[in-house]
């Protein structure tokens, strides 16, 4: 499977997710945000990190690249498209995915591990988890409080767009086990043809048990089918 | 270019050098005198700018070299010792670890925000100037006491500050210290580290070398913030700090990342001849140390530095202390290759000046000499002093403990638990990423944080410690101590120690007590270095912490670095499993002069420090570090501050298990079995079947130990005293920040 990861001047994970991608088999190539091609790709991974510096608003900058132009046709034609983090941020900016990342509930950066659950595994990114499997990601943002308006939450909900809940770690979903104070404890969520994913937590992180565990794998290994 | 007018410029010389003047500049009477004599004649105010830089306390070290060259700084590990941008160690295949820590006191007090996060960003150039990749940071934050009304604010700017720089750059910070003591209401402490990788054959230097080669200005504009920062941070603060704020510079995250990888894209070639970082007394100290370096005169033609301002003089120029900016010197014929790099990352390249022969420092503007003065005035024939010192007396032990009011075990404990400084710190390092770059293999809450060199199987180990306490009841004592403390933690998570960086942070130097502390804390760190073979490879001096003639105690900090060479003998402090046993390696004596307990059970801060034995602290951690490789141990913690009961509930919490403690059948005094601080002692939970090879290993090498509880699910107990429940003592434990 070929990915690309687009690579803005601040992003930090660009590394991590390179060497997870590769890790688990992918074909990868990094793009600079200066390109005006785009490789052939079966996924495209906008990585965590502060793209232009993030002064403004987190990824406001980065959705107007020249890049970014090549990755909304892409991914309008189809391309599976993996926003993590800031990159996530950037693709809510872009529109291709709706609603805003807020500031932290706590106004404070968040550096932690939280646990998840995968709520919808019915989808090209999440298909070698369980359904409802807890797993353990590392978040670090700033501006992770999603917030969407009632209807877009409600059909969010209604069509199964939210692949990842935070929760605690017997699978509760509650406002204390919420770290950000996402509507609805949303920690990823997808656009409506779900070939798009956008998710705060750091699943690269999550694939190296000298380092912490194994349970970002499977949201790669799924995409290889 | 500048929008300087020729008029302009020519202001910095016509202006008359008054006595308030050179007052104004930090400069004392006779210093002035000897610039006198140094350059022949009056200085012009662009000049006395830059001798006020060169000369103060931060950059000459006046105070303290005298002092500093008895540390011992060589061995078979040390590549580069202090005297560089960062000291620098062989870890063994072609690898080099690069590492510094430096204060930011000063500005963080004035802005605790940017104060702190260019103080971050200071140090990650030091770092990556050598040619390493950053790959961990950490920090040492001390605040006055919490109920010191400006401790909040402080608190709150300088934690977001260090998180702002590092969670933005993209480099974790993994490790470090939060105290509260009172002594640091007026002058808080901010000291950050560095910690980088780089290749042994691949180390860049800030020595000149060669004439008439190309001097280039890279990274940010110059702007007006930061003027005499190095000045202000070479004074004691008095009721007009605020007015200092001007002085403090601001911090872009963003532009020292596209620095840094600009740079580090530089030196995979081989461009560069010397590389210098713009820190404090910005392009006046860069470029005088590499021209010093390098026996060399240096050429500055101050109407190409790009500046963010229009009208600035020279002498705001040669003063800033604008961040994220560079000065090279390039191999003939490399300028155009260079300059596309860093126009790929959108940053300034601009040709400044050029080597000369002449040993002067000669500042150009519109190709007029507007300012020249010989390198070694301003290097090498900096003012010197042998600054009179008092010795510290060891305090006396005064106290009965008989005679003191009873306490329960149980409610000390508590008390200590929940106290601001034991407290869980999740408030402070969850607001840093510790994680990005996918090697931080052990974050902070340890002994030591751990981070995988990049795609190897090897690790290493870092840690930074201070006790103040202790420092001040005897710095000979403190000063040893702070040292075998680092030297503990690295031991605990399995790596060998390697190498040391102090950041040294005291009061003012002219009063001769404050220099005791500092001359018989030094000697107490270099007896503990010689004695454990742990050199100091670099390291930063910050005197003058004080308002209005009160100092602070005598704060040196420690940071070390070891070397873990399989990452599977990694070891943590997290109990692991019910039913196996602690050992406690090394003799409780029961010391409770300047420990946790006396502190917050007692209010007691009066007599000695613990002892230091660095014979056995020696044989104790390398007979520890030996079962570790050995694979017997399944965790370890070091005994610290609040001794024994307080190491071994750190154990449990972190790890949900409870203990079940034996009390000695012939105990004199409960309190001090469980809190003294006696030094040199480890946990080492075991189990079962390996309790005999580590006995016999332990007894083999004369090694004391006594085996003083066994893990349980649940439940924190001592036999006959008390039992609680672990998640009860978590929140004990978890707390005092969420309701500060």
């Amino acid at each position: 499977m070929n990915s690309s990861v687009i690579v803005f001047p601040g992003s930090n994970c660009d590394r991590d997710i390179a060497i997870a991608l590769e890790k688990l088999k992918f074909k990868n190539t990094m793009v600079w945000h200066k390109d005006t091609d785009l490789p052939k790709s079966d996924l495209i991974v906008i990585p965590g990190g502060f793209s232009y510096g993030d002064y403004l608003r987190s990824g406001a900058i980065a959705a107007k690249s020249n890049i970014l132009s090549e990755v909304i046709k892409a991914a309008n034609d189809g391309c599976l498209v993996l926003g993590i983090c800031n990159g996530f941020q950037i693709l809510t900016e872009t529109g291709l995915l709706k609603g805003v990342l807020l500031r932290n509930k706590n106004l404070k950066f968040l550096g932690k591990d939280v646990c998840v659950k995968a709520t919808n595994t019915d989808n090209r990114f999440c298909n070698k988890y369980k359904k409802d499997q807890v797993l353990k990601f590392n978040i670090a943002h700033n501006e992770g409080n999603y917030y969407t308006n009632s209807n877009h939450i409600k059909e969010l909900e209604d069509k199964n767009l939210i692949p990842f809940k935070y929760c605690d770690e017997t699978g509760n979903i509650n406002e204390e086990n919420n770290p950000n104070g996402s509507l609805n404890n949303i920690a990823a969520i997808f656009n409506d043809k779900k070939n798009i994913l956008g998710m705060m937590p750091h699943p690269e992180r999550m694939v190296d048990p000298m380092i912490s565990s194994n349970d970002g794998v499977n949201l790669f290994t799924s995409l290889l089918g | 270019m500048t929008g300087l007018t020729y008029l302009q410029a020519c202001w910095v010389n016509k202006m008359k050098i008054s006595d308030s003047l050179v007052e104004k500049h930090g400069l004392k009477t006779d210093e002035y005198s000897k610039i006198k004599v140094l350059l022949k004649r009056e200085p012009n105010l662009l000049e006395l700018g830059i001798f006020s830089a060169m000369w103060n306390e931060h950059c000459s070290y006046k105070s303290s070299r005298i002092h500093l060259k008895n540390l011992p700084t060589s061995g078979k590990n040390v590549i580069q010792g202090p005297g560089e941008n960062a000291g620098v160690i062989d870890i063994g295949d072609d690898d080099a670890i690069i590492f510094k820590i430096e204060s930011h006191n000063h500005p963080s007090y004035i802005e605790p925000y940017q104060g702190a996060a260019t103080g971050v960003g200071g140090i990650l150039r030091d770092v990556f100037t050598m040619g390493a990749r950053p790959i961990a940071l950490l920090n040492s934050i001390h605040f006055g006491a919490p109920d010191y009304p400006k401790t909040k604010t402080l608190l709150n700017g300088v934690v977001s500050g260090i998180g702002g720089y590092g969670n933005c750059i993209g480099i974790p910070t993994v490790a470090g210290e939060t105290k509260f003591n009172s002594t640091y209401n007026e002058n808080i402490l901010v000291n950050a580290m560095a910690v980088g990788h780089a290749k042994k054959d691949k180390i860049f230097y800030s020595k000149a070398k060669g004439l008439n080669k190309s001097v280039v200005y890279v990274g940010s504009k110059t702007g007006r913030d930061g003027i005499h920062g190095a000045s202000m941070a070479s004074a004691e603060f008095d009721e007009n700090t605020e007015d200092k704020k001007p002085t403090v510079q601001v911090g872009d995250p963003f532009t020292e990342k596209l620095l840094m990888e600009a740079c580090l894209e530089l030196m995979k070639d081989k461009s560069i001849i010397s590389i210098q970082d713009m820190g404090a007394a910005g392009l006046t100290s860069s470029s005088v140390e590499m021209a010093s370096k390098g026996n060399l005169g240096i050429e500055l033609h101050l109407d190409k530095v790009p500046c963010r301002e229009e009208g600035m003089t020279p002498y705001e120029m040669m003063l800033s202390e604008s961040q994220e900016r560079m000065l090279i010197i390039l191999e003939d014929d490399k300028e155009k290759a260079a300059k596309k790099i860093f126009e790929k990352w959108d940053l300034d390249f601009v040709l400044i000046g050029k080597t000369t022969d002449t040993n002067n420092l000669t500042l150009k503007f519109n190709n007029e000499i507007i300012g020249e003065i010989p390198i070694d005035a301003l290097a090498s024939k900096a003012p010197l002093y042998d600054r009179k010192w008092t010795k510290t007396k060891l305090p006396e032990k005064k106290i009965n403990t008989k005679e003191l009011k009873k306490v329960k075990l149980e409610d000390a404990l508590i008390k200590i638990l929940s106290s601001p400084n034991e407290s869980n710190k999740s408030w402070v390092t969850e607001q840093f990423d510790q994680m990005v770059m996918t090697d931080t293999s052990q974050r902070s809450g340890g002994n030591a944080a751990v981070i995988r060199i990049h795609k190897k199987d090897k690790a290493i180990a870092v840690t930074v410690d201070s006790s103040s306490s202790y420092c001040k009841a005897h710095p000979l004592t403190g000063g040893k101590q702070i040292v075998c403390e680092n030297w503990r933690n690295l031991i605990s998570v399995g790596a060998k120690p390697i190498a040391i960086t102090n950041c040294l942070n005291f009061g003012n130097p002219e009063n001769t007590k404050i220099m005791g502390e500092f001359a018989e804390c030094l000697l107490g760190i270099k007896e503990a270095c010689e004695f454990l073979d742990y050199p100091v490879v670099s390291g930063n001096v910050s005197f003058y912490n004080g308002t209005n003639k009160k100092n602070i105690d005598p704060t040196p900090v420690i940071g070390g670095v070891g070397l873990i060479k399989e990452s599977k003998n990694k070891v943590n402090h997290l109990l692991k499993k019910d039913e196996n046993l602690i050992l406690q390696v090394g003799k409780t004596f029961g010391h409770l002069y300047q420990s946790v307990f006396f502190k917050e059970v007692y209010s007691i801060t009066e007599g000695p420090p613990p002892e230091i034995n660095l014979s056995n602290e020696k044989s104790n951690g390398e007979t520890v570090l030996k079962l570790i490789n050995n694979k017997l141990l399944s965790s370890v913690h070091d005994i610290s501050s609040g001794g024994l009961i307080l190491a071994l509930a750190e154990m449990s919490i972190s790890s949900g298990y409870g203990l079940k403690i034996e009390k000695p059948s012939k105990l004199s005094n409960l309190m001090e079995y469980y809190f003294g601080e006696d030094q040199g002692r480890y946990l080492l939970e075991i189990e079962p079947k390996n309790l005999q090879k580590v006995t016999k290993i332990l007894s083999e090498n004369n090694i004391y130990n006594e085996n003083i509880a066994t893990v349980q699910k649940q439940h924190f107990e001592i036999s006959g005293e008390f039992k609680i429940n672990i998640d009860d003592l978590y929140k004990i434990n978890n707390t005092w920040y969420s309701k500060y």
